[in-house]
């Protein structure tokens, strides 16, 4: 594994008279939040061992607004959009990669109408996208053979009909990649979009992350795969509800890509 | 003669009512928000196609789909049969087809005997999964009373219809073989249909003639009178589904499921504080409301959704909310919208063409903020809807009213709204920290 990433700034790039090939755009719980700084970690592993040029905003970068819209303020999410547009369309950004699906979402489906006109993919897109090229060679490693059940997360399946690029990527190492009883067009939620991350859940019998967890973990998986911070945190308690952290681990596309080729 | 003329009123009343009540329907819709829907149209016209005409979403289920395809195509076949029998009704004749479509006639009436077979069969085992077995996306809270009534009945008229055709098939074909009907006599012994040769002279052999001839005709009236009831029941039950598919498959959204709509009443408002030079999209006049509180503040297509609605429940049993025991339903968010605005369209009608305020709106009354902050916008409900309705966007439209209107978020999100503002993340973090991940261990 390098021990130092390699992350230069949009500004910095600029100073030096580079323009990068593609932008990384981490995203809130990317920055912040540290279970999910090791998979920004990992797909700038992934970038670094490829030789991409890439640039991330830094502290320019600011939420796209998804949680805002979703939570019915469009006021705050269309003040987020147009700074961050402005701040794209300064940089006159062409293409951005994103480590989550409603970063990815937002981007690529709510900024064009607001003037942000991007070719948006998710990081699972362009994993697949280097492993075709021939870009990114990829052996199983400690994942080779293991039992891995992948989740659709909402925002990157049936929003965007992406089901195929993380299915193909997992396949890539060698594992047994098994589906759950709902999977793809029938994927059930974690239970975090809509800004229900942001809050309790309502009253009820069960916690959605309770009950997704649950059906994951009847597939008896050593790994549940995710493409999205959020999800990452919503299967994770899920799985510590049923005791279950030892044999089944939660980790992202990226994580399983970085650390099977010891990126 | 007397009967043509009983016929012919029959079938003026029966469909100048049915007119006047679909009309109402659509005055309804029109109460909606107007928007223009022209784009794409061969894409439209394929989805059409694909979704209402060809079914593709309901073989996700492929058991229920099956059966329901039986009934579905039990109806629009029949409908052939339907032209025969009113020209029969008006003129006075008796299978005045027959004769000139010699074989293919044989050939249609066996094949629409054979689909009314299948469709007895799905009928009894709609009614029993639905009462007997109990099934849970079937027996949800919001069904109790009309819906669960008129779901009953709608199966219940299925059943008397096949039963009134075969009935009238079966007399016929007895009648027939003893050179009694009122069929021309071709002098083949048999009218020769599929099903009812065989369970004609099973059921009725041994009955004397002019016993046959009534109970041909109480199957003729009978299934006829049953085509009229169902139509004009139409517009009072869930069943519009069978008309209103194809338009709402039409004009339904074409974009990826995750777009959600921006609104240019903010836009107007937000985008002059970063583009000076910026023109407002929409009339600065006009009296601006974000998202809906009532259903005249949804669109048309969002109100034609509601109408389009069977109340199959799959939007429910797919909703993760729901399925964990919360109180959200989408299904129960399109009967809601349905039934307020027939509470309106009735208010109109009573107070001769204007809306008079009755104190009520969709939200509040009919569904609480409780119901609309379970929402995970995940497009569970969009995706399963074998007719393509989205209870999201009505929720979304909800929730702007919410937030934007009545400043009553729960107080977690305006805490989440409130970081995102002056952080420009959702979580308490300095905005210039946001990339000190980059040299953390």
């Amino acid at each position: 594994m390098s021990d130092t990433l390699k992350v230069p700034t949009m500004a910095e790039m600029m100073a030096n008279g580079e323009t990068p090939e593609i932008l990384f755009w981490v995203g809130c719980s990317g920055s912040f939040d540290d279970r999910a700084k090791k998979i920004t970690k990992a797909i700038v592993r992934i970038l670094n061992h490829v030789g991409i040029k890439f640039a991330v905003l830094g502290a320019e970068e600011s939420c796209t607004g998804d949680p805002a819209k979703r939570a019915g303020n469009e006021f705050l999410f269309q003040m987020q959009a147009f700074q961050n547009i402005s701040i794209l369309n300064g940089y006159q950004v062409k293409k951005i990669v994103t480590g989550c699906p409603h970063c990815f979402n937002t981007l690529k489906n709510e900024y064009p109408e607001l003037g942000g006109q991007y070719e948006v993919v998710h990081h699972t897109q362009l994993v697949q996208e280097l492993i075709n090229q021939g870009k990114l060679k990829v052996q199983g490693g400690e994942f080779k053979g293991k039992k891995i059940v992948y989740h659709d997360p909402c925002y990157l399946g049936r929003a965007n009909d992406v089901y195929e690029a993380p299915r193909e990527v997992i396949q890539k190492l060698d594992v047994a990649l098994t589906e759950m009883k709902r999977s793809r067009a029938n994927g059930l939620c974690c239970g975090a979009g809509g800004a229900q991350m942001f809050k309790e859940a309502e009253k009820g019998a069960k916690e959605v992350n309770v009950e997704r967890a649950g059906e994951a973990l009847e597939e008896n998986p050593d790994v549940i795969a995710v493409g999205c911070p959020f999800c990452n945190t919503m299967m994770t308690d899920g799985v510590k509800h049923f005791n279950k952290e030892d044999k089944t681990k939660v980790l992202d596309v990226a994580e399983l890509i970085a650390t099977a080729n010891d990126l | 003669m007397i009967s043509a003329i009983i016929f012919s009123a029959l079938f003026i009343a029966g469909s100048a009512f049915f007119i006047v009540n679909a009309r109402k329907i659509r005055r309804n819709i029109l109460l909606g928000k107007s928007i223009s829907i022209r784009d794409n149209r061969s894409e439209r016209f394929k989805t059409m196609l694909l979704v209402a005409f060809g079914q593709k979403k309901m073989f996700s289920r492929p058991i229920p789909a099956l059966l329901h395809l039986f009934i579905y195509a039990a109806f629009v076949i029949t409908q052939i049969e339907l032209l025969e029998i009113v020209f029969d009704g008006v003129s006075g004749h008796h299978r005045a087809f027959r004769e000139s479509l010699g074989g293919f006639y044989t050939f249609m009436v066996s094949f629409i005997e054979i689909l009314s077979v299948l469709a007895f069969v799905a009928t009894i085992a709609f009614l029993t999964r639905r009462n007997i077995l109990k099934l849970a996306r079937l027996n949800k809270p919001e069904l109790n009373g009309f819906p669960r009534f008129d779901a009953n009945l709608i199966l219940a008229m299925e059943f008397l219809l096949v039963c009134f055709i075969f009935m009238m098939n079966g007399a016929d074909e007895v009648l027939y073989s003893r050179g009694e009907s009122h069929a021309m006599n071709l002098g083949d012994g048999s009218l020769g249909f599929s099903v009812s040769k065989h369970l004609g002279p099973m059921i009725y052999g041994c009955m004397p003639t002019p016993g046959l001839h009534i109970i041909e005709r109480i199957g003729w009236w009978g299934h006829i009178a049953m085509v009229f009831a169902f139509l004009n029941y139409l517009p009072f039950s869930k069943h519009l589904h069978i008309l209103l598919a194809f338009p709402n498959t039409y004009f339904s959204n074409l974009k990826a499921k995750g777009s959600f709509k921006n609104l240019f009443e903010v836009t107007d408002v937000v985008k002059p504080n970063f583009d000076p030079e910026y023109q407002p999209k929409l009339d600065p006049n006009a009296p601006v409301k974000f998202g809906a509180k009532d259903v005249t503040d949804l669109t048309w297509k969002q109100l034609l959704d509601a109408y389009s609605c069977t109340e199959c429940g799959r939007c429910t049993s797919s909703c993760p909310q729901n399925i964990t025991g919360k109180k959200l339903s989408p299904r129960k968010i399109m009967m809601d919208t349905r039934d307020r605005l027939e509470e309106v369209g009735k208010n109109i009608d009573k107070n001769k063409g204007t809306f008079v305020d009755d104190g009520k709106s969709l939200l509040g009354d009919y569904i609480t903020a409780e119901e609309i902050w379970a929402c995970n916008t995940c497009n569970a409900c969009v995706q399963e809807c074998p007719v393509n309705i989205d209870p999201l966007a009505i929720i979304m439209d909800l929730r702007q009213q919410l937030v934007l209107e009545q400043s009553s978020a729960p107080a977690e999100l305006n805490g989440m709204f409130s970081n995102l503002e002056n952080n420009g993340a959702p979580w308490q973090f300095s905005p210039a920290d946001r990339g000190n991940w980059i040299h953390e261990n």
